[in-house]
């Protein structure tokens, strides 16, 4: 496997703030590869680091094998999409989308033609001599992916590519990038803050909190694997369990997670489970959330929509199989 | 070139640079941003920061040699003689004067102000708020000398406004007012009401545009607000439209204020020989070839504006300009 | 201030404020008229008649051409390096943060702050000292310290409006600084630039006091009418020359008006 992009023990600290500390992170070439974590957490960071906008104050990161430090944006194969699109408003959409041609010397006609494909491809075309004043947020947004994929670039960053578009626009948006890249083949990195997004596109994602990495991996790792408490929360709606409980089931005095969905909720007043009281409902659609007292453990459960359910305030019993209790590596 | 087949992309992760001189300077401005800042900021401040900055304190300096009445010459030592002299009656006149006059300017220009912006903040819309706005801004660029010039033809004895006079029967008003002691004079054009009324004239749209900008930032049902609860269009004013404006007028006085201290010219051409500083300053260094009294001269605007700006700052009046 | 629609001003506010405007333009459209007057010897009021001869004796006066002639030239030239300071400085303090751009700021309008004849004493003296002797360049010099700042106000405001992630784009699209500066920034802040021209050349084409202290013999046109005014030699000449200044400097100030007009540009806001 061929890394499109290597960090190794890559800091970069803004006075006496660690933006990123410490990261080692291996992008496989033609992955979909998401950086997931909260604002501030040093996802963008890393993404301006590969982009060249950012140096490293320590370590060394490598773009196909190549070592970048020192190597402005400019001389790097990589394009970006902007968080705010970061369109030239005195160019109409057409040489917007040439221009990276256009500053390498590419002739006129060769760029125009070039750039009109590449519209195609964003599913925009003839929107060519529109001012990008005159687009809606999801029309620029194709721009501004047009305009870094007519480079055809090693890397392709995107800064919360979605973040400003509404939700039926951004689920659109989700399944055409992923399709794109699988058509494209280049190797896609892309910063959100929405677990959603990461999990439903990505091909692996890294979870960040503190300028540090806490897991890399598949979606379903992640998910249902999280490693820390951080991860277990912030991906999904994890029941985090203290050891002191998860010792109780498993025999290990260990930090636990159990997904809201592994949890049966039934109205039994006896017998193997955990006892509990529902002291809330919230109805969801296809399914209902409880919330859940356990001994003053605060759980959630996920049942499908139309379970019988007991009457708020009611005592409960809570089963769960233990193969769904997942141990993290985080020490109690 | 057609976006296809990436994955076997032969182009290089890294590209080499693009050589020669443009190649290299680029690559250095982006290594070192601190260099390429020095070097945009080098000029601006090799100018302004040593030449201007020392040329002002060689002059500040200077209050602090003395001249020799006899010879005329300048007497290098250090000596607060010459701030002696600035402390004569006659020169203390002269500031008093002058501070008087720059406070009657700035209450006079913040009254007559105050409708202006108040309607182009509050009532103006669309076409009437360009013009509004350029009906202030065409006579603050305008040129300065012809403005004075103006008013010499509206005030001259023949001039327009004695016409007017007369043909109200009003003449005997003007007469009045004239006649009476240090505001009258022979005509208004050689009259302190003159040099009083072209100063308003000159630095009016300084108060405006301020002003204005200080009740763009008013919410308007403030005002609604205020008369829902019963308040008159007085109390309106003075309890909620006046503290919110002050902070302009503030930000306005400044200038009219500073601009008043240092003028020269109006003074000259439509007054009376009693001097403002800004004459005596061009009065010492020109013709008297007193530079020492006339860089003590200049250091008093500065240090009353030193003080008024050290209060507007208090006042919140840096955030209307 | 927003207030409901179709709600109109009080009478007494209206009046006010129309009188107010008046004041500020009926002594400007006077200089019209007079510049039409018959009468040489005084200022009378209402002129004794009109007429176009004073056109043509101002077009003969020498004296009046070489006036004009010297204040292009200094205008064009400071206005030039204005133009250069300004938009240096103004890159440079709103591209990046670093210790002491509240200085520089403070420092580029003080030549305006400052009661402008602290200003032509300072630089007579340093002229002095420094033993250069008065001339077309010690004049430029003078107007470009203070032209600086209206290039520098317009140019900072049209980079506060202009989105920092555009010249970052630019430089990831492979353009290095100086395609960027040419094809980005260049383009997105000329419209500012041009107006803050157009201003620095109208403020130095009125400027008088400095000049004063700068300018040895030679006259610009503000000199030359200080000049009149203290010593009247051709009252209708003056008066022609009064006029042909409002609409000389009248025009630069529509054009800066319309080029910055628009307040509001879409600078790849994204929202």
């Amino acid at each position: 496997m061929t890394s499109a992009v290597s960090f190794k023990q890559v800091s970069r600290h803004f006075g006496s703030v660690r933006a990123v500390d410490a990261v080692d992170l291996e992008i496989a070439a033609g992955e979909f590869f998401a950086m997931l974590g909260p604002s501030g957490s040093g996802k963008t960071t890393c993404l301006r680091l590969i982009a060249g906008f950012e140096q490293p104050t320590a370590g060394s990161i490598s773009i196909f094998g190549e070592r970048a430090e020192g190597v402005p944006p400019y001389r790097r194969n990589v394009n970006t999409v902007f968080q705010d699109y970061a369109l030239f408003p005195h160019l109409n959409v057409l040489d917007n989308v040439a221009y990276g041609l256009m500053v390498k010397g590419v002739g006129k006609t060769e760029r125009l033609k070039a750039a009109e494909e590449a519209l195609s491809l964003v599913r925009l075309p003839g929107y060519g001599t529109r001012r990008p004043g005159q687009l809606s947020g999801g029309q620029r947004q194709r721009v501004a992916l047009a305009r870094a994929l007519v480079n055809q670039p090693k890397v392709l960053l995107l800064d919360e590519p979605l973040g400003a578009l509404d939700l039926k626009l951004r689920e659109n948006m989700q399944e055409e990038l992923k399709s794109l890249q699988k058509v494209l083949g280049i190797t896609f990195v892309f910063v959100t803050h929405d677990q959603g997004e990461a999990l439903s596109m990505a091909d692996r994602v890294a979870v960040f909190n503190d300028g540090k990495i806490m897991q890399v991996g598949t979606p379903e790792d992640i998910y249902q694997r999280p490693n820390t408490r951080f991860v277990a929360d912030f991906v999904g709606s994890s029941n985090v369990l203290p050891p002191d409980f998860v010792q109780r089931y498993s025999g290990q005095h260990r930090w636990g997670s159990l997904r809201p969905e592994s949890i049966r909720v039934s109205s039994a007043t006896s017998g193997d489970g955990v006892a509990a009281r529902l002291v809330g409902t919230n109805y969801l659609g296809a399914t209902t959330r409880l919330a859940l007292d356990a001994d003053g453990l605060r759980l959630h459960a996920v049942v499908p929509a139309g379970t019988s359910l007991p009457a708020e305030g009611e005592a409960v019993m809570l089963t769960f199989n233990r193969d769904s209790l997942h141990l993290m590596d985080e020490p109690a | 070139m057609t976006i296809a087949a990436v994955q076997s992309n032969p182009t290089p992760a890294i590209l080499p640079g693009s050589g020669g001189m443009r190649g290299a300077l680029s690559d250095l401005f982006w290594r070192r941003p601190k260099f390429l800042l020095t070097l945009m900021l080098a000029p601006s401040l090799l100018w302004l920061g040593i030449v201007y900055i020392g040329s002002l304190f060689a002059l500040l300096a200077q209050s602090f040699f003395s001249i020799d009445e006899f010879s005329g010459l300048i007497n290098r030592e250090f000596t607060l003689k010459t701030y002696g002299d600035l402390f004569q009656a006659a020169n203390l006149d002269i500031i008093l004067r002058t501070v008087t006059m720059a406070a009657l300017v700035t209450l006079a220009s913040a009254v007559i102000a105050f409708p202006i912006a108040y309607y182009a903040a509050r009532y103006a819309r669309g076409r009437w708020k360009a013009l509004f706005y350029l009906g202030v801004m065409l006579p603050l660029w305008s040129s300065y000398l012809v403005k004075i010039y103006a008013w010499k033809l509206i005030l001259a004895k023949e001039g327009i406004l004695t016409w007017l006079l007369a043909k109200l029967n009003l003449l005997w008003l003007l007469d009045a007012w004239l006649s009476l002691p240090v505001v009258g004079g022979n005509s208004l054009s050689v009259s302190f009401t003159g040099t009083f009324i072209v100063f308003v004239y000159v630095w009016l749209p300084f108060m405006i545009l301020p002003v204005q900008a200080a009740l763009e930032r008013v919410p308007g049902n403030l005002v609604e607000a205020s008369s829902d609860l019963g308040a008159s269009p007085g109390q309106t004013f003075r309890n909620v439209l006046f503290p919110l404006a002050l902070p302009g007028i503030v930000a306005g006085s400044i200038f009219t204020f500073s601009l008043t201290l240092g003028d020269y010219i109006i003074p000259q051409i439509i007054g009376t020989s009693r001097l403002f500083i800004g004459q005596a300053v061009y009065s010492q260094q020109g013709t008297a070839g007193n530079i020492p009294l006339a860089a003590a001269f200049t250091v008093v605007p500065i240090v009353i504006m030193g003080f008024y700006l050290w209060g507007a700052k208090r006042m919140g009046a840096f955030d209307a300009l | 201030m927003r207030s409901d629609r179709g709600q109109s001003a009080p009478l007494g506010l209206k009046i006010a404020a129309a009188c107010g405007l008046l004041f500020l333009h009926l002594p400007i459209l006077l200089i019209f008229v007079y510049a039409f007057t018959t009468e040489e010897k005084s200022f009378v009021w209402p002129p004794p008649g009109l007429t176009t001869q004073w056109f043509a004796v101002t077009w003969n006066r020498p004296d009046v051409w070489d006036a004009l002639s010297l204040s292009v030239r200094v205008a064009a030239i400071s206005t030039a390096i204005a133009l250069v300071l300004g938009t240096l400085c103004a890159a440079a303090v709103s591209q990046t943060r670093f210790f002491g751009r509240e200085a520089i700021s403070l420092l580029v309008i003080l030549p305006i702050a400052l009661p402008g004849i602290i200003t032509g004493i300072a630089l007579r003296s340093a002229f002095a000292l420094a033993d250069i002797p008065f001339s077309f360049w010690t004049i430029v010099l003078g107007h470009a310290t203070f032209c600086v700042v209206v290039v520098y106000n317009n140019a900072v405001a049209r980079f506060r409006r202009t989105s920092g992630s555009m010249i970052e784009a630019s430089m990831d699209l492979g353009a290095d600084g100086f395609q960027t500066f040419r094809h980005v920034v260049l383009p997105n802040i000329a419209t500012a630039l041009l107006a803050g021209g157009m201003l620095a050349f109208a403020l130095s084409f009125d400027e008088v006091i400095v000049t004063t202290f700068t300018a040895g013999q030679q006259q610009t046109v503000p000199i030359w009418m200080l000049e009149e005014l203290i010593r009247p030699r051709q009252r209708p000449v003056t008066n022609v020359v009064a006029m042909v200044v409002v609409l000389v400097t009248l025009l630069p100030i529509l054009f800066a008006y319309y080029l910055t007009r628009d307040g509001d540009q879409i600078a790849g806001s994204g929202k």
